[in-house]
């Protein structure tokens, strides 16, 4: 009778939760906290001080795809940001070399520890945690001490804001300000996209999903199960040094304790958007509502005047706990009706 | 020459056993690590008897840094080791678990006073209200992972991100500093004896452990879970119930190593204490040559895997090499015990092996 429930997938059952989760919550925001919440520049800041973590999640997500784990995220971030941020100002560099240098830091991340998970069949876990030492010792080995970029270039790119038209507000002094969103954020919209269309409609992208729900039958599916596990670790090896150029424009500065914690908010925002860790069901723009469910808890929070950093741990790792034991619920229940 | 070839055959054949055994790992890392020490300073092994600021004897030198700092990652080995062979993952929240139950030890120590002249109750109460405590919180993860069905790493993420927090709010985020002398044993040396406490503890720990696995069905019950679990539900046992008290088990062994860890310090800094813990643990048990997806295990192994990983680090802290710096060839050293270790790895190495004493067979009987 009901054919169209029936053709729910796991994947799309999630994303539906996501997706409500989050309006209800921003709804509830809008209701409790007044009318910060209602001015589009609040959302936007939002986006503009995640879009990093948009980015390293998505790479999270690929990778959870396909049942691994990376947790060299955060630190693969840590490292661009000191790497960019003493080439542009120490030898004088221009912004552009200054990506290529994030982007063949986390294209080596990337090779190394995809081949050694995917070809030597190593625990990811025990690799990428490795992978995360590495980049945490190495950003104080490259400089211990954290600055900032006075590289002009790099400052203009950096404050560069795209107006959105028509989304503006009326500040405090009775001036019409525009909404803005910085360029990162454009970036963090266009990899969410083009990894959804991949994920969606081209081969490797189905051939994630078949390797992360069951290995053996990939196989006999003349799916090349190691070459597709390999590129999952090196798309999010990428992924993490555009998320750390990202991370690296919006705050300007070099610091071994930047994105601290990174990669579990990405493996929380990837789990609350509905990829299990078992790998095969995901999708990125549940990842994408996920990053924004978790900071937006985060901005509640810190403006309902509880700003002493515990609650903010405490309250995200409720919101992480609630999430999972409600993915466990719906698939046990899910499992039993078939 | 008969007689020669067959000793030489009988000294590969041991090698190969000796290779092929688990607890080969560990101590090949370790014999690695002592040659590096003896070939680039001696003095790395010099123990010298002397006396501390309160006037009492004690052994110090760079062994006895290894025994008394890798004491408790050895305790955290042990429960760590239980719930990767039981659950198939590895709690990321013993950091955080230690922090919380540290910050009970002291609460309870220094009831609402942050700098109490005498203790407000004793040791003993204070660290068994804080093994209950932690033992809650091994209770709560472990029905995470075993009634909710959520992967380990994921489930213990929860604490891992909530735990540092919640220690900070036991305290008021106040640090609370004990000036007994008596509460600082545990960390340090009890008068008259020259040896770390901590490693007496570790040694205690190792010792019920060791009874316990002797005699109760605890190890058989874990790994038949560990290998598999539907099959092992077939037989009679309760998985969901053996990876719970994997869970709780560990509980106990962060509450002791918290006990030893707040002790050092008389304090507490709720950031800091046992950072990075988590990772060492881990290390210790894919050391100790363990699978990381559950199955098999090796209690020797992993305890020796802790104490290899410690004097990695003390190795590396004798060359100077700063503090945060140290993950960085922590994780190079890594790496490369892993990959040696790798099944893959030893297959091709022993296939290589194979084909080369073949060729040089083939030109003997040329």
């Amino acid at each position: 009778m009901s054919k169209k429930t029936r053709n729910i997938t796991d994947t799309n059952l999630l994303l539906t939760i996501t997706i409500v989760v989050f309006f209800v919550m921003y709804i509830g925001a809008i209701l409790i906290q007044g009318k910060g919440f209602l001015k589009p520049q609040t959302f936007f800041n939002i986006l503009n001080a995640n879009a990093a973590l948009i980015i390293l999640s998505c790479g999270m997500s690929l990778v959870m795809i396909t049942g691994g784990i990376d947790i060299s995220v955060g630190g693969v971030t840590a490292l661009v940001s000191m790497c960019c941020a003493v080439y542009l100002d120490y030898h004088n560099g221009n912004p552009f070399t200054a990506m290529l240098i994030a982007l063949a830091i986390g294209v080596a991340f990337g090779l190394v520890q995809g081949f050694l998970i995917a070809y030597l069949d190593i625990q990811p876990f025990i690799v990428t945690l490795a992978g995360m030492f590495f980049a945490r010792g190495m950003t104080t080995i490259v400089n211990t001490n954290p600055f900032n970029v006075e590289n002009q270039a790099f400052v203009a790119l950096k404050e560069t804001r795209i107006i959105i038209p028509g989304l503006g507000s009326i500040n405090k002094l009775g001036k019409y300000v525009n909404a803005y969103v910085e360029i990162g954020v454009l970036v963090a919209v266009l990899v969410v996209i083009i990894l959804f269309c991949v994920l969606r409609w081209t081969k490797l992208g189905r051939g994630f999903y078949a390797v992360g729900g069951n290995n053996q039958s990939a196989l006999m599916l003349g799916i090349n199960v190691k070459r597709t596990k390999f590129l999952s670790y090196l798309l999010c090896g990428i992924l993490a040094g555009i998320g750390g150029f990202v991370y690296f424009m919006h705050v300007g500065s070099g610091s071994a304790s930047h994105a601290s914690g990174a990669e579990m908010n990405a493996i929380a925002s990837s789990i609350i958007g509905g990829t299990m860790l078992t790998g095969g069901v995901g999708n990125i723009i549940g990842t994408f509502f996920g990053v924004l469910s978790l900071s937006t808890i985060q901005n509640i929070v810190s403006s309902a005047g509880l700003d002493q950093a515990w609650w903010t741990g405490i309250t995200i790792a409720a919101m992480l706990c609630l999430f999972l034991v409600v993915q466990s619920v719906v698939m046990a229940r899910k499992k039993r009706a078939n | 020459m008969q007689a020669q070839k067959t000793g030489k055959t009988k000294v590969s054949d041991y090698f190969g056993k000796l290779f092929g055994r688990q607890i080969f790992i560990p101590i090949a890392a370790l014999l690695l690590l002592a040659i590096f020490n003896l070939i680039a300073d001696p003095s790395f092994y010099k123990i010298t008897y002397g006396f501390n600021s309160a006037g009492d004897p004690v052994l110090s030198g760079y062994l006895m840094t290894i025994l008394d700092y890798g004491s408790e990652l050895a305790i955290l080995a042990i429960g760590m080791t239980l719930v990767t062979a039981a659950s198939g993952g590895q709690d990321i929240s013993v950091g955080a678990a230690i922090a919380i139950s540290g910050s009970v030890v002291l609460r309870v120590l220094c009831g609402t006073n942050s700098r109490p002249e005498t203790l407000q109750a004793p040791i003993i109460v204070a660290f068994l209200v804080s093994c209950v405590v932690a033992m809650l919180f091994g209770a709560f993860n472990g029905t995470l992972v075993a009634y909710f069905k959520i992967q380990p790493m994921v489930a213990t993420l929860i604490l891992f991100t909530a735990g540092r927090s919640i220690a900070a709010w036991i305290n008021n985020n106040e640090l609370p500093i004990i000036s007994e002398p008596s509460f600082s044993y545990f960390g340090g040396f009890i008068p008259g004896i020259p040896i770390p406490t901590p490693f007496f503890i570790a040694l205690a720990c190792v010792l019920v452990m060791t009874l316990v696995l002797r005699f109760t069905n605890l190890g058989l019950y874990t790994q038949a879970v560990g290998i598999n679990e539907n099959s092992s539900r077939l037989n009679g046992l309760n998985p969901a119930f053996i990876k719970f008290l994997t869970f709780v088990i560990l509980g106990l062994c962060v509450a002791v190593a918290a006990l030893i860890k707040v002790s050092r310090l008389s304090s507490i800094n709720y950031s800091v204490i046992a950072k990075d813990i988590e990772m060492d643990a881990i290390l210790a048990v894919a050391l100790g040559g363990n699978p990381l997806n559950g199955g098999k295990f090796n209690m020797t192994a992993s305890i020796l895997g802790a104490y290899v990983i410690q004097f990695l680090t003390t190795t590396l802290y004798k060359m100077n090499v700063s503090s945060d710096a140290l993950s960085a060839y922590k994780a190079v050293v890594v790496i490369f015990l892993v990959v040696i270790s790798a099944p893959v790895v030893r297959n091709g190495i022993s296939d290589f092996w194979k084909k080369l004493k073949l060729k040089v067979r083939v030109k003997e009987a040329a």
